[in-house]
């Protein structure tokens, strides 16, 4: 099997087997290596941490599948993440998805065409008090409004 | 208001995630105390004497729960850390990691030496970058000032923390979940018994606490027990709280008080009162949004952990969120079911189909396509999940909407009636 990934991810994997009492428990944070050097976590890269780490991949597309963090197709180059969840929808998530939807030409759950944007809902990203809010792949951005969004999509550009 | 912040005593200072910043301000005495006066089973009975009571979401008396651990076992035991703050409307043990890293690892460092571990594990939920990049940043710094690693200062005690990230599942705050989840697996809660102290991380004796409690075994340590049973409504109810608010205040954000502070003072005087003077408060739920819904009429309640069990809620994480006379409490339910749907692990019959239940007769109530008997309906499928489920996860979703419907009966049926929301609707579902 071909490496599908960096000789020093590979290598900094190997690391994380040592750490654990358990290879098993290597998995997570060797799949957040993986996306970090990827973008995502395709099907060639679940054989390789399965191989990797002695389970089946099978086992590990449960695992991708089961956390909403790990993608497994790819995402924008800016993967826009709005909160939705109830301290956030009442200061106004709705307005916020709704300009985003209008200012990106997209609808939430979908990608610019360029590969510049994509855009989800997601659930409670922890910082009710800055609601309305987002994370823009690792980056929070608070007390939004349509203006303070348009400034932020600006730098991005 | 005259509440002196402990927990939050050095967050305003620049750089107050720095171990400089920490140990200026008197960090690791406490540790440095404890090691040197107490043996392990001492400081157990030290921070059982003290009252603290868990501040995830149970209240389970912090220092009760280390001694559940088997007093003969060859085995390692493990400290595990709950980091994996996801409960809606809760934001506060992200403000301690973000601003004072130091004061969570002292704890930490002090809950292992309690409970004689010698690995401990610090399980932050995986949006939280910046809050693993400080903590890590906060490890290094422990470990080359003697606080953290091999013989920590001088005493003979070792200790090693690893830092786990998860990746997105709310439950993964459950503890058994949590513990799946490190072992690299889906987060599937396990059946209990046998309780985590006996059988928990690779099968050994697993300690899981959550941040702000660690937070709060610093502060015994420094102060000592009966400084800290002085706070707060002793005796049951003692020591410093953070209070997270959200939602219809004007400043929200998280608060220091003393446990039993009342609800409408930490509205008004620390949250500085409603966003729009002229909307009346609606409704409060008190601690996240797992817990039972109070009215208005019922928020003239104290803070703490009996206090909001007699009130029929419960504190839980405190991540309180406010409603006022804008809100329609039907989509709010709706809202609130569509997080448990999405976040429902599957395992148990009860909750995978029962939150999907919800989120489908809401969504037509919301909608003005509610029939005669769906609110009823509600009622009773949340009866069918509620205790019938490996972990409480069922009951966090039934309580709301049971609570929601209770107290707002009539606006439910109105919307059958109606056939129509009476409301704006605010959220995206």
């Amino acid at each position: 099997m071909t490496i599908p990934v960096r000789p020093e991810t590979d290598r900094r994997i190997d690391e994380l087997l040592r750490r654990f009492p358990l290879r098993e428990s290597a998995l997570l944070p060797a799949l957040h290596l993986i996306q970090e050097e990827q973008g995502y976590v395709s099907e060639e890269s679940m054989e390789y941490a399965a191989a990797k780490i002695g389970v089946s991949a099978a086992f590990v597309a449960g695992v991708v599948s089961f956390y909403t963090m790990f993608h497994r197709s790819p995402v924008g180059r800016h993967h826009i993440q709005v909160c939705q969840t109830l301290p956030c929808a009442l200061r106004g998530t709705r307005r916020i998805m709704k300009h985003l939807e209008e200012r990106l030409g997209i609808r939430r759950g979908e990608t610019t065409a360029d590969g510049r944007f994509s855009l989800v809902a997601v659930e409670c990203l922890g910082a009710c008090d800055t609601a309305p809010m987002l994370q823009i792949n690792d980056q929070e951005f608070g007390r939004l409004d349509p203006q303070r969004l348009d400034e932020i999509l600006e730098r991005l550009r | 208001m005259a509440f002196e912040p402990i927990l939050l005593r050095n967050i305003a200072k620049p750089g107050s995630e720095t171990i400089g910043s920490y140990l200026a301000s008197g960090g690791y005495q406490g540790l440095r105390r404890v090691l040197k006066e107490f043996a392990p089973e001492a400081f157990v009975e030290e921070v059982k004497a003290s009252g603290l009571r868990g501040r995830g979401g149970a209240g389970f008396p912090t220092g009760a729960k280390w001694g559940f651990l088997p007093k003969a076992t060859d085995r390692p035991r493990y400290l595990c850390v709950n980091a994996d703050e996801s409960e809606p409307g809760t934001f506060k043990d992200r403000l301690l990691i973000e601003k004072d890293p130091h004061l969570v690892l002292e704890g930490i460092v002090l809950s292992a030496y309690a409970i004689r571990s010698g690995t401990a594990f610090f399980y932050i939920r995986g949006e939280f970058h910046e809050g693993a990049r400080i903590f890590s940043r906060a490890l290094e710094e422990a470990r080359s000032g003697g606080f953290l690693g091999k013989n920590i200062l001088g005493s003979g005690f070792n200790l090693e923390v690893i830092i786990y990230r998860g990746a997105g599942a709310y439950i993964c705050g459950e503890e058994t979940a949590l513990l799946e989840s490190l072992e690299g697996k889906r987060g599937l809660p396990r059946l209990k018994p046998p309780f985590p102290a006996v059988v928990g991380l690779y099968g050994c004796p697993t300690i899981i606490n959550n941040v702000e409690t660690l937070a709060n075994v610093t502060l015994i340590a420094e102060r000592g027990a009966a400084w800290y049973a002085g706070i707060g409504r002793p005796p049951k109810n003692t020591g410093p709280k953070l209070f997270c608010l959200s939602g219809h205040v004007k400043r929200p954000g998280v608060y220091e008080a003393a446990l039993g502070v009342p609800l409408m003072e930490l509205i008004h005087e620390y949250a500085l009162g409603m966003m729009h003077p002229d909307r009346p408060l609606k409704a409060v739920v008190p601690g996240g949004s797992s817990m039972k819904i109070l009215p208005a009429s019922k928020c003239d309640v104290l803070m703490d952990f009996d206090s909001l069990a007699a009130a029929g809620t419960m504190l839980g994480s405190a991540g309180g969120f406010v409603m006022d006379s804008s809100t329609c409490i039907v989509d709010a339910l709706l809202n609130i079911a569509r997080f448990y749907a999405h976040e429902s692990c599957g395992q148990c019959t009860p909750c995978r189909e029962g939150t999907g239940w919800f989120v489908k007769v809401l969504r037509r109530l919301e909608h003005g396509e509610g029939r005669p008997g769906d609110v009823d309906l509600l009622l009773d499928v949340a009866r069918k999940v509620e205790g019938n489920t490996i972990c409480p996860f069922g009951e966090a979703i039934a309580w709301p909407v049971q609570s929601y419907v209770e107290e707002f009966r009539e606006e439910f049926d109105d919307h059958v009636a109606r056939r129509a929301c009476p409301l704006a609707r605010m959220a995206a579902s």
